[in-house]
């Protein structure tokens, strides 16, 4: 279960670092949290996955999710990952494709944002 | 060593991270089984409960979902069966190709494709009282 979300700003990003098991019962949390972001104008969003051990195909779904609203809003999202159980996951449904990785959020935060 | 670990949870997400639990245990008990190959079976797992527990949902059914979990001398064999309307695996319609903006409209779908590339067999048997996923992993196998 998703235990929680510890949610920082670090240069223009708002950063969500989340700890837990990333599924059906524990998506919804985070799906509400980026919806709060985007509906607050916080349109650049880092979700932190370093503290998450487990993820299924509800949890990546999730994170689909986030990475369309942040784009229908002219924003952008980039994952913090370094757990390879977790990033394999995302290399199975191809979705690695999709997204930015960064080993770190110093790393991610780091990124310039594009207007 | 060989046994039958049989799980009645309701349709709710809260029981997911305890059958997966449940499951990685018991798939770990006095076998060579990789731990790569008990997270798989863990995602496998959680995948097919995941969708019998939607499909209670959908259905309006209020039975528990049923998770056996069968070790053998060659294998562990998790069955998860529910009490759903059914569905045709083979009619599942494709997602678009992630390189296509429409994918992100998808936020499901994933689940049985995953189903059959964790594990060594998958075997889906659906009919309108439901369907039972049968999840498959052959010991000794990378």
């Amino acid at each position: 279960m998703l235990s929680e979300i510890r949610r920082s700003v670090r240069n223009q990003w708002v950063v969500l670092a989340m700890t837990g098991e990333l599924d059906l019962g524990s998506c919804p949390v985070l799906r509400q949290a980026v919806v709060a972001e985007v509906a607050d104008g916080h349109n650049h969003l880092v979700i932190d996955l370093s503290g998450v051990d487990f993820i299924d195909s509800a949890g990546l779904g999730s994170v689909v999710g986030a990475l369309r609203r942040v784009r229908s809003h002219d924003g952008h999202l980039l994952l913090v990952c370094s757990e390879q159980r977790v990033l394999r996951v995302f290399q199975m449904c191809d979705l690695d494709r999709v997204f930015t990785f960064h080993v770190d959020v110093d790393s991610a935060v780091g990124t310039p944002v594009r207007v | 060593m060989s046994g039958i670990v049989e799980l009645r949870v309701p349709a709710v997400p809260e029981y997911l991270q305890m059958v997966r639990s449940v499951v990685g245990a018991a798939a770990s008990i006095g076998v060579n089984l990789k731990p790569e190959r008990v997270s798989d079976l863990r995602l496998a797992v959680s995948e097919a409960a995941t969708n019998a527990m939607e499909a209670h949902g959908l259905s309006g059914v209020e039975d528990r979902v049923v998770i056996r979990c069968d070790l053998s001398a060659s294998q562990v064999e998790v069955e998860v069966a529910d009490c759903g309307s059914g569905f045709d695996p083979d009619s599942l319609p494709p997602l678009p190709d992630v390189d296509s903006p429409d994918r992100l409209r998808h936020e499901s779908g994933l689940g049985v494709s995953l189903m059959y590339h964790l594990t060594d067999e998958t075997i889906v048997e659906s009919h309108g009282g439901g369907t039972a996923v049968r999840l498959i992993v052959h010991f000794g196998t990378d």
